[in-house]
């Protein structure tokens, strides 16, 4: 055996720190991304410009500052980061919430009610539906909890099946409302807006938004929840070893249920932000807008942490600003998904290679004890 | 003298502690070899080690006289080395024969499986070595003695000729532990050479050639076994006098505080495996279980402590009736738990230790405050207690990994746990699973202490020197019904295994 080889348990104390996996995953992500686009013949120095002025607002081609897209970057950041809190936050429990974009739809679906039925009252109003969006994410995914603590459906399937009933339901409810045609509604009140005067004036009329407040609370409720409270102690045990916890008197069914609201109401905020603070008016969808799914990825790639799922939240906001960037640049925009779904591709990867290489070394065995 | 394995100068470091200070170990050829050291001694690490589980930092390992380089378990058996692990790694769906050749199934040429000629070459080893199992029944229909021979021929399959074995009587009954000492010497005369970690130094000196000692990390030194009595390997692992009879204060016996009666529970398949038992256990009093293990003491403590739910009967505890009420509710009403499987039922092993030590009353003052929030310092300062008074080896201190520790130090948090919680009534199930020696005789103090402050506790534990020497009353359990009860000094051990066998004793008294 060879003395200290400091090479090799550097390795794989990366390989152990999900953090730097994370790190070395996203720089992989962008580098196959890379290739990818000097393959079809494009400068892939164009797509990092790009980037660059999703991040900073500055165009290096022309030397101009334009610090909307700053602001349009934090904004598309946050639904990402909700919907990945969502995830995030059921998985600490335990569970796979594939429901996020249910929870979401219904939350931007009470919304856009409020929103148009509501109180016209300064402040009032649009914190109002904020707190409807909140509370209807949370029965939706308080549903599933519930079916999976009481009966032990699968949150896998319930949360597939109320992601459908929710986009559906959400097409009949806004079509009910004033003014509403195949795709939209009327416009919004002004009190039902979450647009910050403030935030404008400083973004040069970007769409940034109170919304992003109450994405930093999220952060803030997310962390304190599951580091500081009794509450998230039993959701954290309840996800290590849920026979443990249920031995040691902790309430299982309860949490479950629970951690199932509260991801929904993450998802649920999420829907409400987009809906009063990207748009005037209120959206008939005919689709889903996908953020809900994305969560899962933006979870996996935090690592379900506080932190780590916001910082992968921007991320996912800066890639989806620099779209329109990047076609502007003659780069397709597909090329940010194809980065996204690289990243999650190479993390699910990193428990793919043990498995293969225990099953190649499994199937060498067998090869050699047939021998004998 | 020809070495099968030689270690030399092998160090090993985890984050807080050297596992595996320049230890140095060597076997000869086919002999037994036992590896003795306290718990968290490194014994565990140096074996996995050897089996390619893990690299060690520094150190030279030879197989037979060869320079080696173990990178992982598969190398170690291509090299001829197996393992046999103290939790099993079987599939339990499966049956014997699918287990033994997961991984390298023979398969004819056109790739499919040829299971009949895998189940003759198992049959064939079986009786080569005495490993009686049934080739095609499904492991989770087996005895966990069963099991354990499913993983010695798992290592057989694949041509080891040295056998580690890792605390592998910690999960046997008696009359196990004496077959399994047969199947050894058996492995023995067949050629085999054998590494056999154990805290039981009867086990050592009754079948052991040579025994290596290590004490916190360190080489201390090999001894052959017939020249030292149990009572020098004793010392010389934990460097002082161990007691091994405790000594007790006769029983300060007051009113019931648990009483169980006519209680009833079935396991998960609807078998009833405790039927109409009642006992009453006192203030101030230990009283034990006996029995060979599957005669119905597991569904007895998982009905008790409300893990299943009960067919029939009643449980009181203090007067309350608790037989339906929830687990935290027996909790709060002062019931507490060592529960017999400390993987799936006592640790949340990514927890740390001091959340671990908190795990059944963390949302009550003082570890939690009127707004639910928690007082993480509070948390491990308490556990740093605990640490220190059972002496928890443990990298660092209360902030680590319950999962990162040793067997023996794992048991160890479980049992401060619950003595910390100190509840009226407690279950205790194989208290001392697993610990060495010196562990051993602390914990049992600490039980016996517990008993003089008046709680009431009710002990199982399949090694009968354990109840003769801690209880006050011992039952005797056969197929879920009470055999007999009687005060601890009016039984011998004799008598209690004839009634563990299911023969009733004339007279004692309920
Ligand atoms: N994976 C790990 N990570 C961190 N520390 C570890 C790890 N495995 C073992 N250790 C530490 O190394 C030391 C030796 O552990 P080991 O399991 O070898 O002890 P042992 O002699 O087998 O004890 P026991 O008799 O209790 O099983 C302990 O202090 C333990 O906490
Ligand atoms: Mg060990």
């Amino acid at each position: 055996m060879k003395p200290v080889d400091t090479r090799e348990s550097f390795t794989s104390r990366m390989l152990s720190s999900d953090g730097a996996v994370s790190v070395l995953v996203v720089l992989l992500g962008f580098l196959v991304g890379t290739i990818l686009v000097a393959l079809v013949g494009k400068n892939p120095l164009n797509m990092y410009k790009a980037i660059f002025q999703s991040l900073s607002g500055y165009n290096i081609d022309n030397g101009k500052m334009n610090v909307r897209y700053i602001g349009e970057t934090l904004n598309y950041a946050v639904p990402f980061i909700l919907c990945g809190f969502s995830m995030a936050f059921a998985a600490r429990a335990g569970l796979f919430n594939i429901g996020g974009e249910g929870q979401y739809i219904m939350g931007l679906t009470v919304a856009q009610v409020i929103g148009l039925l509501g109180p016209n009252v300064p402040g009032l109003h649009w914190a109002l539906a904020i707190i409807g969006a909140m509370l209807i994410g949370a029965a939706w995914g308080g549903i599933v909890g519930i079916l999976k603590a009481k009966y032990e459906v699968s949150e896998v399937v319930s949360t597939i099946m109320l992601n459908y009933v929710a986009l559906y339901l959400s097409r009949i409810i806004c079509l009910q409302l004033p003014g509403a045609s195949t795709y939209k509604t009327a416009n919004f009140p002004e009190t039902a807006l979450l647009s910050n005067g403030f935030f404008q004036a400083i973004t040069n009329n970007s769409m940034l938004n109170n919304g992003f407040f109450l994405m930093g609370l999220a952060v803030v409720v997310y962390w304190f929840i599951m580091e500081k409270t009794n509450l998230g102690f039993g959701l954290r045990a309840t996800g290590f070893n849920r026979e443990a916890a249920r031995c040691s008197g902790i309430p299982v069914v309860r949490s479950i249920a629970i951690s199932m609201a509260i991801a929904g109401a993450f998802a649920g905020l999420a829907g409400g932000i987009v809906a009063l603070g990207s748009f005037r008016y209120g959206r008939v969808l005919s689709g889903m807008d996908n953020y809900g799914f994305n969560g899962i990825a933006v979870a996996l790639v935090g690592n379900n942490t506080a932190i780590g799922t916001m910082l992968a939240g921007f991320l996912f906001g800066m890639l989806k600003n620099a779209q329109a960037l990047m076609q502007g640049k003659q780069i397709p925009k597909e090329i940010t998904f194809i980065i996204q779904g690289l990243i999650v591709v190479f993390i699910a990867l990193r428990s793919a290679i043990a498995l293969y290489l225990a099953w190649r070394s499994k199937r060498q065995l067998q090869k050699e004890v047939l021998a004998k | 003298m020809e070495h099968a394995i030689e270690m030399i100068g092998i160090t090993k470091t985890f984050p807080g502690v050297v596992a595996n200070d320049k230890v140095t170990l060597q076997v000869a050829d086919n002999e037994i070899h036992a590896l003795l050291g306290e718990n968290g001694a490194g014994k565990s690490t140096l074996m996995s080690i050897l089996f390619g589980a893990y690299n060690a930092d520094s150190g030279t390992i030879r197989i037979h006289g060869k320079d080696v380089d173990i990178k992982d378990p598969n190398v170690a058996t291509e090299l001829g080395i197996g393992m046999v692990h103290q939790h099993f790694k079987l599939v339990h769906n499966y049956s014997v024969t699918e287990n033994i050749v997961l991984g390298m199934e023979p398969r004819n040429r056109f790739g499919i499986l040829n299971i009949g000629q895998a189940e003759k070459r198992v049959a064939r080893l079986s009786d080569t070595y005495g490993l009686q199992v049934d080739p095609t029944a499904l492991v989770e229909d087996i005895t966990v003695g069963a099991q354990q021979r499913v993983e010695i021929l798992k290592t057989l399959y694949r041509n080891a000729n040295i056998i580690i074995f890792d605390e592998p009587t910690a999960v046997l009954t008696p009359q196990e532990i004496d077959e399994l000492m047969q199947i050894i010497r058996r492995l023995k005369a067949e050629g085999k050479t054998i590494v056999l970690i154990t805290h039981k130094l009867k086990e050592i000196k009754a079948v052991a050639d040579r025994c290596t000692v290590l004490r916190r990390g360190k080489y201390i030194g090999t001894v052959d076994v017939e020249d030292v009595s149990e009572q020098q390997l004793a010392e010389m692992m934990v460097g002082r006098a161990v007691q091994f009879e405790i000594e007790k204060s006769p029983a300060q016996i007051g009113e019931v505080v648990l009483s169980i009666q006519h209680l009833s529970v079935a396991d998960q398949n609807g078998h009833v495996k405790v039927r109409d038992f009642s006992v009453d256990v006192h203030r101030g009093e230990i009283v034990g279980i006996a029995g060979v293990d599957g005669n119905g003491q597991t569904e007895l403590l998982y009905g008790i402590s409300g893990l299943s739910p009960v067919s029939s009967g009643t449980i009181l505890l203090n007067g309350a009736d608790i037989t339906h009420a929830t687990i935290r509710k027996r909790i709060e009403l002062g019931l507490g738990h060592i529960p017999e499987d400390r993987q799936k039922h006592g640790l949340v092993s990514d927890f740390s230790i001091s959340e671990n030590c908190v795990l059944k009353n963390y949302y009550q003052a003082p570890y939690s405050n009127a707004y639910g929030l928690l007082d993480h310092a509070k948390m491990a300062e308490d556990a740093q207690a605990l640490i220190e008074q059972f002496d928890i080896r443990a990298g660092q201190g209360s902030r680590t990994a319950a999962g990162s520790l040793s067997g023996g130090n794992q048991q160890k948090t479980i049992v401060a746990r619950e003595i910390h919680l100190s509840p009226h009534a407690m279950l205790v199930a194989q208290p001392t699973r697993g610990l060495d020696v010196g562990a051993i005789e602390y914990i049992r103090q600490r039980i016996l202490a517990e008993r003089d402050k008046g709680r009431a506790i009710l002990l199982i534990s399949f090694e009968l020197d354990e109840i003769m020497n801690l209880c006050d009353r011992i039952a005797t359990i056969s197929k879920g019904s009470i055999v007999g009860i009687f005060a601890q000094h009016e039984v011998t051990e004799r008598e209690i295994g004839m009634m563990m066998a299911g023969s009733k004793r004339d007279g004692g008294n309920r």
